[in-house]
C-alpha cells in the first residue's frame, strides 16, 4: 500500500464541486461580518466615528472593549491584540480595529468605509535596514524579534589567512501565498444558561492553535470551544498562525450578536492584511584554499518579521539552520536576527525561511566557483556533506548521503554538460535570445525544528467503526497536499488491509487529538509514524482480547473489529511522540541534532532570457529528490510541481509592492503567479532511501520544492548573462536590465 | 434607485427564476440563490477563474457579468458537467490524472476544458495551456490538468 | 463584493433608438455598460462611482464584423473572440487578431469588446496600438446622428475623449492595406496570459520599390494615452528598405513616448524596452522589404 500511486480519496468529490469550503457552508440565520482597519503603518488610535447615513442600530459592532478574554492572540509571545484599543499602539496599515456584522453585506461594505479612525500619526520603521538602525525603536529596545547565534570553530581567523575569501549580500522579496480560497470563518456560540461554547469552522492548518487563541480570547475552558477544519482551497502557511486571529474575530462578532457570523475575506482584504513570507537579506563571507575546499562561513541572516513576533523566530530558526546548506565546513558562525518592521507580520509560507537562506548561499557559491575558476559542479562536490561529517549545530550526518548520485541524476535528465557547451556557443552568436542552465543542491530539514517536536508532544489515533472499519484520528488537515490519502494508506499498510476499510477523520477538536499543526512537512513522518504506531496497537489489543489471530484476512480483521466496538462501546488506540533518545538538541546553544533527517535534492533549470525585453522563460526544469520512502508517488510528484511552480514565480515573477507598510499591489492583476503558459512542463524523479524515522521509512516533502527552484532558475540566468549582480529576487526584466546597465556602466 | 428584476435563466438545464437587483453577479445568484456552490469566488476581478461557467456555451467569469446580462441565457456549472451525478468523460479524465489537489481551482479548469473541448476536437499541449491560462493554480504546476484535457480530448474521439 | 447594490440602476434598452433617447434625455446620467470586463471589475470593488448603467449589450446595431469595400467594420461592440475567428480580420488585418489573442484569457475574450477596450482609455489597452497603425477610425452616434473621426484623435488626454455625454461608440472602421504590407505586434506584459501590458508596439508599413511609403506605429502603455510613434516614423518614412536609419528612429522615439513608473513597470524599463522593440520591427521591417 505504502508506494501506491492511488488517486486522492477527496478527488471524485471535488470534481463534482461537492465538498464545502468554508463559504458554502451556511448555518440557519447566519450574518456577515467585515473588518475595519486602520490605514497608517504606526500611530496612537485616538478614537472612533460612526458616519452619518448607516443604520448602526442594525449592526453588531464589536470593537477592543468588548472583548471577554484576553485581547491577545495566544501564539509564541502574546503581543498581538485582536483589536487595537482606543489610545493603543497602532503597529501597522492593516491592523483590526472594529468588527462588524449585519445580514446585508452590501451594506456592511457601506458601513465599513463610513467609519473613521482618529489617529496620531508616528513616524514607522519599513524595512530591515532602518530597523537594524534603530531609527526608530518600535520593538523591545532594539527592533529584534529574535536573534540566534550558531558557532562552530572560529571562522575569524580563516579570514585573515585563506587563499581566497568571497563576499556577497543576497535579498528576498515578501511572497504572497494566493491560494485561490481567501481567508474564511464561520463562528457559532452556544449558551445554555451561564454556559458559553464557541464553535468556529474555518480555512485553517491548524486547528489547535485556533482552539488556544479562542480559549485565550474568550477565557474559556478547552472543552467550550470547538474548531473544525473545513475543505481548505491552498493554504501553503498562509493559514497556519492568520486563521487564530480571523477566527477570533468571527467568535468575536457572534458572541455579541448571538447569530452566526461568516468572515470571508476577499482577494484585496486577503494580500493586503494577511502574512506573507519574509523578506530576507543574507550577507555571506566565505573562504576557501587552494583546492576549493570550504575552510569558513560567516553568514548574517536577518528577515522582516512584521509588527509582532507570530511565527518569526521559528521561521529564523530553520532558516538560520538552512544557512550552511549541504556543505561541509569547519568553521561556521550563522548570526540570524528576525526585525521589527510596521508591516503586517510575516508568517509562515511552504520552506518557512529555508528558501530564504538556501537561495543566499546556493547563489553564492556559483559566484565562488566564478572566483576561483571551477565550475559550479566541482566546487560543490568538493564540499559536499557525507555521512559522518558535521553540520554547523554539530549535528552528524548518520544516514548515508549520495549527493553525488542525486546530482549526476538531475544533471543527466537535463543534459547539463551538453546544454553549457551548446548555449555558450549559441551565447557568443548575435542572437537576441541567451539561453542559459543551472542548478542548485540543497536539504530540508524533517518535521519541526530543534526541540519543536517534543514540546508538541503530539498525539494521533485510530478507531475502530461500528461496521468494522478503522479511522484514523489526527488534527491535521487536507489542503490538498493529499494528506486524507496518505493517512489512510499507512494505516491500511500497517494493518495490512485494502485501504477502503480505512476512513480519515476530519480535522475537529471535538473528535481528534492534537496531533500538532499541519506544517514543516510532518505530517507524513511524524503523524504518519504516529498514526502507524497506533494502528499497530489497535491490532495488538484486538490479539489480547482473543478477537484476532496473528495472520487474518480484512474480512476477519472486519469482524473483530465490530465485535470489540459491540463489546466495548468504543475502541481507540493513540500514540503520542517521544523524542527518540539518540537526538539530542540544546535550545538555547543551538548545538545538537536539529531535525531527526533530512530530505534532499538537487534541481536544474533551463532558462532563455529575450534581450529584447529582458523577459525570461523557464524552458526545461529537473527536479530529483531523496525523500526515503515515497508513500504515494502520485501525490508526491504533485507536490513537487506545485512548489517548483511557486518557487519559480518567487524567483523571476511575484513582487509585493509596498507603500507606507501596505501592499499596493494586492489584486491578482497585479500580483504576478504564474499561469499554465509560463511554465515548463516540470519533471519529477525520487530516489528512495527509506528512514526508519518515518512510516515505511517515508520523511517529508511538501515544503522542499520551495527551497530549489529560485537559486536554480537564477544561476542558470547567470550562465546566460554573465556575471551580472545576480543577487536578488523576485529578478524581474526590469531588475535584469537596472543590472546589465549597472555592469555597462562598471 | 434600488430595484431587483425578475430573472431568468437556464442552469444546467433547468429554467430558474430568481428575483435579484439587475447589477448582481451572476457568481452570487449562483451561489446564494440557486445553492449551486461549486463555482468558486477567488478574486472578485475576472483574473483567477475559479468563478467560470458557460454562458451560452462559451466560459465567462461569472463574477463579471451582472444579472441582467444573463436573462434568458443557458449556465453551465462544475455541477452541470456530471451525468447523472457520477463524473462526466472530462471529470473522469481529471481523477484519473490526479488533477485536483486543494480543489478550488478545479470548477474554473473543468469549465476551461469543456470550453476548449467544445472548440477544439484533439487539442494538443499548446492549446491546452493556452485555454488554461485564464485559470490560476496555486497547488499544482499545471501538469497534470494539461495531461488530463489531452487525454479526454484524445479518448473521446476513440470511443 | 464591496459595491452597495442598491445604489446602482441599470437601464437595458432593446433597441439603439431607445439607448440614445435615454442618453440625450439625461446627457452624463448614463454610463454604458458592454461586455462589463471594465466595469464589474471596479463595481466588484467598490471603485465604480457612476451609479446609473446603461446595458448595451442588446443592442444589435452595434455587434457584427462587415467587409465594405476598402474597409472593415467592426461592431462597437465585437468580442475579442469574434475578432480572432473572422476570415477577413484574420487575412488582411493580423494586428488586430494578434492583439485580441494576447488579451486576457478565453473567458475575458468572449465578453471584452472592442468598443470597451477604446472608451475604457486606459493607456495600457491592446487594441489601440493595432488601430493606430491601421489608421482606424471610428463612428459615433446620438441622436443628433453619426459622426466619423480618426481614432488618432479620439483620445484627448488620460481618459479624455471626444465622445459627447450623449454620445456612444457606434463602430470601428479600418482600411484595409493595399497590397502585401508590413505587420507587427508586440506585447510586453508581466506574463504570457491574463497580464497587463507595460509596453506595446503595433507597426504596419507599406513597402513600394524598395522604400518605405507608408508607415504608422502606434503604441500602448508608454504615454498617458494610446500614441503614434511620429518621430520613429518620419526618420523611417520615404528611406530605401536596404538603408534603413534604425538607430535614428530609435532615437527618435524617445521624444514621442512619456512613460512613467508604476506598480507594474519602471520608467526605464518601458522607455529602454519600447526602443528595443522598435528596432526588432524595423529590422524585419528591413528584412520583410529586402524578400519582396
Ligand atoms: C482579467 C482581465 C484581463 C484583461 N486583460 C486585458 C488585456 O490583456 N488587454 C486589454 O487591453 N484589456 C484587458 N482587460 C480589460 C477589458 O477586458 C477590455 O478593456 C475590454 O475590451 C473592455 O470591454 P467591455 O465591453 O468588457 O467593457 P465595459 O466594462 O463594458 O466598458 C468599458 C468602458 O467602455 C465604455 N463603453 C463600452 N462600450 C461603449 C460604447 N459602445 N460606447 C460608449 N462607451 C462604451 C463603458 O462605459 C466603460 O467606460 C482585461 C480585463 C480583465 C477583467
Amino acid at each position: 500500500m505504502i508506494g501506491a500511486p492511488i488517486t486522492r480519496r477527496e478527488g471524485r468529490a471535488k470534481l463534482l464541486g461537492q465538498p464545502l469550503y468554508t463559504d458554502d457552508k451556511i448555518l440557519p440565520g447566519e450574518i456577515r461580518g467585515v473588518t475595519v482597519r486602520t490605514h497608517i503603518p504606526r500611530g496612537i488610535l485616538k478614537g472612533i466615528s460612526f458616519g452619518e447615513g448607516i443604520p448602526w442600530e442594525e449592526f453588531t459592532v464589536v470593537t477592543a472593549a468588548d472583548i471577554p478574554g484576553k485581547n491577545l492572540v495566544a501564539s509564541i509571545v502574546h503581543d498581538q491584540p485582536f483589536l487595537v484599543e482606543i489610545g493603543g499602539t497602532i503597529s501597522h496599515p492593516e491592523q483590526p480595529v472594529v468588527l462588524l456584522a449585519h445580514p446585508d453585506r452590501s451594506l456592511l461594505e457601506k458601513a465599513r468605509r463610513a467609519i473613521r479612525l482618529d489617529v496620531e500619526e508616528l513616524p514607522p520603521v519599513l524595512d530591515i535596514e532602518s530597523a537594524i538602525e534603530k531609527a526608530q525603536v518600535i520593538h523591545g529596545s532594539n527592533n529584534i524579534l529574535k536573534e540566534i547565534l550558531i558557532d562552530k570553530g572560529d571562522p575569524g581567523p580563516v579570514f585573515c589567512s585563506a587563499v581566497k575569501v568571497v563576499e556577497g549580500e543576497y535579498r528576498t522579496g515578501a511572497q504572497e501565498h494566493a491560494y485561490i480560497e481567501p481567508n474564511g470563518m464561520l463562528a457559532e456560540v452556544g449558551r445554555e444558561g451561564e454556559r458559553l461554547t464557541v464553535t468556529v469552522y474555518g480555512s485553517l492548518q491548524c486547528p489547535y492553535y485556533v482552539h488556544e487563541a479562542v480559549k485565550q480570547l474568550f477565557g474559556l475552558p478547552g472543552d467550550q470551544v470547538r474548531v473544525v477544519a473545513m475543505e481548505m482551497g491552498g493554504a501553503f502557511g498562509g493559514k497556519e498562525d492568520y486563521p487564530s486571529v480571523n477566527a477570533g474575530h468571527a467568535a468575536l462578532l457572534a458572541w455579541k450578536s448571538g447569530k452566526p457570523v461568516k468572515l470571508i475575506y476577499d482577494r484585496e482584504e486577503d494580500m493586503a492584511a494577511t502574512t506573507k513570507r519574509h523578506p530576507s537579506r543574507t550577507r555571506i563571507k566565505s573562504a576557501f584554499d587552494r583546492d576549493g575546499l570550504l575552510l569558513a562561513l560567516d553568514i548574517d541572516f536577518v528577515l522582516d518579521g512584521g509588527a509582532f513576533v507570530t511565527l518569526s523566530p521559528v521561521v529564523l530558526s530553520r532558516g538560520a539552520l538552512h544557512a550552511a546548506s549541504v556543505y561541509k565546513c569547519p568553521n561556521v558562525r550563522i548570526h540570524a536576527r528576525a526585525v521589527a518592521t510596521n508591516v503586517p507580520p510575516h508568517g509562515a509560507f511552504r520552506g518557512f525561511g529555508a528558501p530564504q537562506s538556501l537561495f543566499a548561499i546556493e547563489r553564492h557559491m556559483d559566484v565562488c566557483a566564478r572566483e576561483l575558476g571551477l565550475t559550479p559542479l566541482e566546487l560543490r562536490r568538493r564540499n559536499f556533506l557525507a555521512i559522518g561529517d558535521r553540520m554547523s549545530t554539530g549535528q552528524v550526518v548518520k544516514e548515508t548521503v549520495d549527493l553525488e548520485a542525486i546530482v549526476s541524476r538531475a544533471l543527466s535528465e537535463i543534459g547539463y554538460e551538453e546544454k553549457r557547451r551548446s548555449f555558450d556557443a549559441h551565447n557568443s552568436s548575435q542572437s537576441p535570445i541567451k539561453r542559459g542552465v543551472g542548478f542548485s543542491v540543497f536539504l530540508h530539514g524533517c518535521g519541526f525544528t530543534g526541540g519543536g517536536e517534543t514540546y508538541l508532544a503530539s498525539v494521533a489515533g485510530v478507531k475502530g467503526l461500528p461496521d468494522g472499519r478503522v479511522s484514523v484520528l489526527a488534527a491535521n488537515t487536507e489542503m490538498g497536499q493529499g494528506k486524507t490519502t496518505v493517512f489512510a494508506q499507512i494505516v491500511a499498510s500497517a494493518l495490512k488491509l485494502p485501504v477502503d476499510m480505512v476512513d480519515v477523520w476530519s480535522a475537529d477538536t471535538a473528535e481528534v487529538p492534537n496531533s500538532g499543526p499541519t506544517v514543516a512537512s510532518r505530517s507524513t513522518m511524524i503523524v504518519g509514524k504516529l498514526i502507524e504506531d497506533a494502528a499497530y496497537g489497535l491490532k495488538q489489543s484486538l490479539i489480547q482480547q482473543g478477537l484476532l489471530e496473528m495472520t487474518y484476512t480484512p474480512e476477519e480483521f472486519r469482524e473483530a473489529v465490530k465485535t470489540a466496538v459491540a463489546r466495548h462501546g468504543s475502541l481507540k488506540c493513540y500514540s503520542q511522540y517521544h523524542k527518540p533518545p539518540h537526538i539530542v538538541w540544546d535550545d538555547t546553544t543551538y548545538k545538537g541534532d536539529a531535525y531527526p533527517t533530512f530530505s534532499w535534492a538537487c534541481y536544474a533549470a533551463g532558462v532563455s532570457v529575450d534581450m529584447v525585453t529582458y523577459e525570461v522563460k523557464v524552458d526545461d526544469f529537473v527536479a530529483v529528490q531523496e525523500v526515503g520512502r515515497v508513500v504515494n508517488p502520485m501525490l508526491a510528484t504533485g507536490q513537487i510541481e506545485g512548489g517548483v511552480a511557486q518557487g519559480i514565480g518567487w524567483g523571476l515573477w511575484e513582487e509585493v509592492q509596498w507603500k507606507d507598510g501596505r501592499m499596493v499591489n494586492n489584486q491578482m492583476t497585479n500580483y504576478i503567479i504564474p499561469t499554465s503558459v509560463d511554465l515548463p512542463r516540470i519533471r519529477v524523479a525520487f530516489l528512495e532511501n527509506p528512514h526508519p524515522a518515518g512510516p515505511g521509512g517515508a520523511k517529508g516533502i511538501g515544503e522542499l520544492p520551495m527551497d530549489g527552484p529560485a537559486p536554480a532558475v537564477l544561476n542558470a540566468l547567470a550562465h546566460a548573462l554573465g556575471p551580472i549582480r545576480l543577487d536578488e529576487i523576485p529578478m524581474t526584466p526590469e531588475r535584469i536590465l537596472a543590472r546589465l546597465e549597472e555592469a555597462d556602466r562598471g | 434607485m434600488a430595484r431587483t428584476i425578475e430573472l431568468e435563466l437556464t442552469v444546467n438545464g433547468t429554467l430558474r427564476r430568481a428575483e435579484v437587483h439587475p447589477a448582481a453577479r451572476l457568481l452570487d445568484i449562483l451561489r446564494d440563490e440557486f445553492r449551486l456552490v461549486g463555482t468558486k469566488e477567488g478574486c472578485g476581478e475576472g483574473e483567477c477563474g475559479a468563478c467560470a461557467v458557460l454562458l451560452d456555451g462559451k466560459i465567462v467569469n461569472s463574477c463579471l457579468v451582472p444579472a441582467i446580462q444573463a436573462r434568458g441565457s443557458e449556465v453551465v456549472t462544475v455541477e452541470g458537467l456530471a451525468v447523472e451525478g457520477q463524473p462526466g468523460h472530462l471529470q473522469a479524465a481529471f481523477e484519473t490524472a490526479n488533477a485536483a489537489q486543494c480543489g478550488f481551482c478545479t470548477p474554473g479548469m473543468l469549465v476551461a476544458a469543456a470550453d476548449l473541448l467544445h472548440r477544439c476536437d484533439r487539442p494538443g499541449e499548446t492549446e491546452t495551456r493556452d485555454a488554461l491560462a485564464g485559470t490560476l493554480c496555486r497547488c499544482t504546476g499545471y501538469v497534470k490538468f494539461v495531461d488530463a484535457v489531452v487525454m479526454a480530448g484524445g479518448t473521446r474521439g476513440g470511443k | 463584493m464591496r459595491a452597495y447594490l442598491p445604489d446602482y440602476d441599470i437601464q437595458s434598452p432593446e433597441t439603439l433608438d431607445e439607448a440614445l433617447t435615454l442618453l440625450s434625455r439625461e446627457p452624463g446620467k448614463w454610463r454604458p455598460i458592454a461586455g462589463g470586463t471594465d466595469l464589474m471589475v471596479l463595481l466588484n470593488a467598490g471603485r465604480l462611482s457612476d451609479l446609473n448603467l446603461l446595458d448595451i449589450s442588446r443592442l444589435t446595431e452595434l455587434r457584427g464584423i462587415s467587409e465594405n469595400g476598402p474597409s472593415v467594420t467592426f461592431g462597437a461592440l465585437t468580442t475579442y473572440s469574434e475578432l480572432r475567428q473572422h476570415p477577413a480580420v484574420r487575412e488582411h488585418l493580423p494586428n488586430v487578431v494578434e492583439s485580441a489573442r494576447v488579451t486576457g484569457a478565453q473567458a475575458i475574450q468572449n465578453r471584452g469588446t472592442l468598443g470597451g477596450n477604446i472608451v475604457n482609455a486606459s493607456p495600457a489597452a491592446d487594441t489601440p496600438p493595432s488601430l493606430l497603425a491601421y489608421g482606424a477610425e471610428i463612428e459615433l452616434v446620438s441622436v443628433r446622428g453619426k459622426r466619423r473621426v480618426p481614432y488618432e484623435s479620439f483620445h484627448k488626454g488620460y481618459k479624455k475623449m471626444d465622445l459627447a455625454p450623449d454620445e456612444l461608440l457606434h463602430s470601428i472602421h479600418v482600411p484595409i492595406p493595399k497590397g502585401s504590407g508590413f505587420h507587427f505586434y508586440r506585447k510586453v506584459g508581466t506574463r504570457q496570459a491574463q497580464a497587463i501590458s507595460k509596453t506595446c508596439l503595433a507597426a504596419h508599413a507599406r513597402i513600394e520599390n524598395g522604400v518605405v511609403e507608408e508607415l504608422r506605429i502606434g503604441l500602448g502603455s508608454v504615454a498617458p494615452v494610446p500614441a503614434r510613434a511620429r518621430s520613429a516614423e518620419a526618420v523611417i518614412l520615404g528611406k530605401a528598405v536596404d538603408f534603413l536609419p534604425i538607430e535614428d528612429a530609435v532615437k527618435a522615439i524617445q521624444s514621442d513616448i512619456s512613460p512613467i513608473d508604476d506598480i507594474r513597470s519602471t520608467a526605464r524599463y518601458r522607455r529602454v524596452v519600447t526602443a528595443n522593440v522598435l528596432r526588432q520591427a524595423l529590422e524585419e521591417l528591413a528584412r520583410t522589404g529586402r524578400a519582396s
